[in-house]
């Protein structure tokens, strides 16, 4: 190959290098949008999630979820510029620590609690002495079978 | 059962109580008065094109107090009752080294530029089209006007609609500062 | 000039009256034992019943009238407000929607009064004298805090508008089934608040409690779902449910009241627990003031939410009121009313039902604490945060999925004592329904593990109905009917049985509906130009023009696509803009095409004034319509099984 060609060759494979690179920087996966747009609240509209929510400052937020990941951010370092500018009530659902533990731990400690509460409750009561079983009645055998089949149909 | 078993039972009307109290606290709040995380920390730098044409960074204003409104043109009435109080606000303090911009956010050229019609504000205005700037400074509703000193940190924020007594309070507070 | 204003205050004053004396009234008599009293108190409930309703009456007059010298009607409609909704208007916002509330409960004090007036003599008087002080409550925010009837001067030639989200059929129904829901559990309250008094927790008040609470749930559950449906197809964000304080507050006495209907059957059959269901039902009443009071106070900001003034401290009074008095009065009970408890076995219905009410109580204080978290941490430490959606989500589902297992196992395992060979009978076969159809699932392609234990937990609880059924169905087909006739013989003669099964059978069927769309549903943004076509899952939408329509009381952009599918066009959708005069941003009005399996759903974002291009939200929702289809199912299996028990003797 003459230089010409070579450093023509060069100049081409450095362009398609730098194309690649740059495609891959600006696709960004939507479904790491969704999701770290999910997980921010909306902030016109009360209850709603970014990704959710179909005012403007929310199409405008996402916009901005996507335009930093594709700068490089890591989408923990993205929730974090959010909380910087509005503070933790950005968040969807509180961080899992300090104070915001409590709400996080408390509901399942409840139901742990209930839970074992109606297991001791349970083996408490199914443990009463019965009263004392009653005489041999007078019912006979066929009579007794019949009534007991007919419970059984009745209790399903 | 006996007698200490008695007491305990009332724990159960007792335990209401605790709640009520929270919920009494409820009515000192409002839920949407949000503290900004922003107070005391350096302003965001920004880069406007105003609806002049005029460039307008913050960069450049470095050693004036700089007064930041966000607005828009549907924002009512909060918004057209403070457009009067800040182009008084300017008109008074322009010659003593402050910067006032307006940033028209969530809105369209046409009814914006009626706004400021309206009005007649001799300060630079400008669209925030995407709503970066709107967003640097964490603002969830309009109007909201950050107070940022010389050193570029923004100090104060107020929500709603601004009064003379507010912007002349903050204004000279920041004033009063050296660089 | 009209005197409506003035007349209608009066009214609202003399019902209070009327409603203090009653309460009152019937109160001494009992104590007393003079029933002239409890036969004064009644008349006063009559009175109360026609003067709330003159009220109601005249406020629509005024709506319907445009009478603007009425404040309520200047702020909730104007001259372009369609007919129809300014009769829904009525009950718009928040005084409008009081009187509604009251209204309902004078109904149901009727009610209670011309059914048991003869029936139960001990608890009846206070029963009565209850309810008539709950609504002479309710009468009394209608006069001081939150008068519909307040007069406004002078008259404007034009009033505000309703707000546009209401402006849609489900606002004709959504409210007034929820607070049918809200206001039925009154009833039940009243009869516990007697059975407290008189310490007398009987038979008959089981089955009192029993009828009011499921016809009060049937209107609660309901109210949810049109909610959600409203929710999906007003709002524009494609979704049912986002964990809205009030939805939350709306959604707890409706899992209180679930609980409460499944443990009022252990009393009925073992004489147990009648303090803790003395206890939901305190708790379901308190939470549905707590509800109000959550709408009402603005203490939590709340799509939902009306207005503040002084309207939440009455609330909050009157909800620390009943529930300290009422807990006060089961503590002093306390010695009366306790059961022996006695259990046979561990592995038994009654365990099943125990288990039930502990996720469900568990499910209510999540939701609980979730909503009044914000509340809290502000208190405790001044900082604001959020609880929504994830939190909700995160801590929910496996608490819901623990209901449907228990849900499969609670209707066939034994009452006493399940043998292994009950449980075998039962239970084998439907295990291995679910785990199988997990395992096809799972072969299919389905990755997602939620999605996977749902489904096989739907199998199992399907079968565990199913072969219930077909048994209990072949038995009677022994005494000489057909499939069809012993099924039908099965709904209707052991209608309280088969009716919760299917009620089950629609909780099944809502719960795939949740399942699926939140896991298999899809969207995507786009702008697109005049012509210009994007693609969804299988769908093509192409945008064809944008126009403006003027309607009465609005200004709409309408946005026309053209969606079509591998085979051809399928529709033609028209998501608007809409702008009002009076709300500060506009509002979309989405446009969808339903389906069994999914459902197309195209919302109008921001557009060129020209109308050379537009943004669209494109969404794929998949199985919505389960919810709907289950809600539906759900509430005919309760309507069955509030039918009278034919199988009682006469």
């Amino acid at each position: 190959m003459s230089a010409a060609h070579a450093s023509r060759a060069l100049v081409l494979a450095g362009l398609a290098c730098l194309l690649a690179l740059s495609a891959k920087a600006a696709t960004v996966d939507e479904n790491t949008v969704r999701e770290i747009a999910a997980e921010l609240r909306c902030v016109v509209c009360q209850s709603l999630s970014v990704a959710d929510s179909p005012s403007e400052t929310a199409h405008q937020m996402r916009e901005i979820v996507r335009e930093r990941l594709a700068a490089g951010d890591t989408p923990e370092q993205v929730k974090a510029y959010f909380v910087e500018k509005y503070g933790l009530w950005i968040l969807l659902s509180p961080p899992r620590q300090g104070f915001n533990l409590l709400v996080w731990v408390l509901p399942f400690a409840a139901l742990g609690a209930g839970i074992v509460l109606v297991g001791v409750l349970v083996r408490r009561w199914s443990r009463r002495p019965r009263a004392a079983a009653p005489g041999p009645s007078p019912v006979d055998e066929a009579t007794r079978a019949r009534i007991s089949r007919e419970i059984a149909e009745m209790d399903r | 059962m006996s007698e200490g078993r008695g007491a305990s039972r009332w724990l159960i009307p007792l335990a209401v109580v605790p709640v009520l109290i929270l919920l009494a606290y409820g009515f000192r709040t409002n839920p949407r008065d949000i503290p900004s995380p922003l107070i005391g920390k350096p302003a965001a730098p920004f880069t406007l094109r105003a609806f002049d044409g005029a460039a307008l960074s913050l960069e450049a204003l470095r050693g004036r107090v700089v007064v930041l409104n966000f607005w828009a043109s549907w924002c009512y009435p909060a918004c057209y009752e403070e457009a009067p109080a800040l182009e008084r606000g300017w008109q008074a303090y322009k010659d003593r080294g402050i910067a006032l911009i307006g940033v028209n956010i969530q809105d369209k050229e046409e009814p914006a530029k009626k706004f400021l019609g309206q009005f007649g504000h001799t300060f630079p205005n400008a669209p925030d089209p995407a709503g970066r700037v709107s967003v640097d400074y964490g603002v969830y509703g309009v109007p909201e006007t950050f107070f940022i000193d010389r050193a570029g940190r923004v100090r104060f924020k107020h929500v709603g609609a601004i009064t003379d007594a507010i912007f002349k309070g903050n204004v000279e507070t920041l004033l009063a500062e050296k660089a | 000039m009209t005197y409506v204003p003035e007349i209608g205050y009066a009214a609202t004053v003399a019902a209070l009256v009327l409603a203090a004396y009653g309460s009152a009234a019937s109160a001494v008599g009992a104590a007393t034992g003079r029933p002239a009293l409890r036969r004064s108190s009644e008349r006063a409930a009559v009175g109360v019943f026609a003067l709330v309703t003159c009220c109601m009456l005249l406020l629509i007059y005024a709506f319907l009238t445009f009478d603007f010298s009425v404040r309520y009607v200047a702020t909730n409609t104007n001259r372009g407000t369609p007919f129809y909704y300014r009769i829904t208007a009525v009950w718009g916002a928040l005084e409008g929607s009081i009187i509604l509330w009251t209204w309902m409960l004078s109904i149901y004090t009727l009610v209670a009064v011309a059914q048991y007036r003869r029936r139960h003599p001990e608890f009846y008087p206070w029963v009565l004298s209850v309810m008539l002080g709950i609504a002479g409550f309710f009468l009394l925010v209608m006069t001081i805090p939150a008068p519909p009837f307040e007069r406004l001067s002078p008259i404007p030639l034009d009033g505000r508008g309703l707000n546009p989200l209401l402006e849609d059929s489900g606002m004709i129904t959504h409210p007034v089934a929820l607070y049918l829901g809200f206001t039925g559990f009154t009833v039940p309250f009243a009869f516990a608040m007697g059975a407290l008094i008189t310490g007398r927790a009987g038979d008959e008040w089981i089955t009192i409690t029993r009828r009011w609470t499921i016809v009060a749930w049937y209107f609660l559950s309901l109210g949810l779902l049109i909610g959600g449906w409203w929710s999906y197809h007003v709002l524009g964000w494609g979704g049912y449910w986002a964990w809205d304080p009030v939805e939350n507050a709306a959604f707890m006495p409706w899992l209180t009241g679930t609980a409460l209907l499944h443990s009022v059957m252990i009393q009925e059959r073992r004489r147990m627990l009648k303090l803790w269901n003395l206890t939901l039902i305190i708790l379901t009443f308190g939470l549905t003031l707590f509800g109000t009071f959550l709408t009402r106070s603005g203490i939590i900001g709340s799509v939902h939410a009306f207005s503040q003034g002084s309207v939440g401290q009455f609330f909050l009074g009157f909800l620390a009121l009943v529930l300290l008095g009422a807990f006060s009065l089961m503590a002093w009970r306390f010695d009366r009313l306790r059961g022996q408890g006695e259990l046979d076995s561990v592995v038994s219905r009654e365990s099943a039902f125990l288990l039930n009410n502990v996720f469900l109580l568990a499910a209510t204080f999540t939701v609980f604490f979730g909503t009044v978290f914000p509340l809290l941490s502000e208190a405790v430490r001044g900082a604001k945060v959020s609880v929504g959606a994830p939190f909700f989500n995160l801590v929910n589902i496996p608490v819901f999925l623990a209901l449907l297992f228990l849900m499969g196992v609670g209707p066939l395992i034994a009452w006493r004592r399940a043998s292994a060979d009950n449980l075998r009978r039962n239970f084998l076969a439907p295990v291995l329904a679910g785990i199988l159809a997990a395992g096809v699932l799972r072969a299919l392609g389905v990755g997602n593990t939620l999605v996977l234990l749902c489904m096989g937990l739907v199998v199992f609880v399907s079968a565990t109905i199913a072969l219930d059924f077909y048994r209990a169905a072949r038995a009677r087909r022994r005494s000489g009917d057909g499939w069809l006739g012993a099924t039908g013989g099965l709904l209707l003669r052991q209608n309280r049985r088969y009716g919760g099964f299917i009620v089950h059978l629609g909780i099944l069927v809502v719960a795939l509906g949740v399942a699926g769309s939140q896991a298999w549903s899809v969207q995507t943004e786009t702008t697109l130009e005049r012509g210009q076509s994007m693609e969804l899952a299988g769908y093509k939408v192409r945008f064809d023009r944008l126009h403006g329509a003027e309607e009465s009381n609005h200004f709409k952009v309408i946005g026309t696509f053209t969606v079509e599918n591998g085979r051809g066009p399928l529709a033609v959708l028209s998501p608007a803009k809409k702008f009002y005069p009076q709300e500060q941003t506009p509002i979309a009005a989405v446009d969808y095409r339903l389906g069994f399996l999914e459902d197309l759903y195209v919302v109008l974002g921001d557009f060129a004034q020209d109308g050379s291009h537009a943004t669209i939200k494109v969404q794929v929702n998949r199985m919505v319509s389960w919810l709907w289809i289950g809600g539906l199912v759900l509430t005919l299996g309760a309507l069955l099984a509030i039918l009278p028990d034919r199988r009682r003797p006469a």
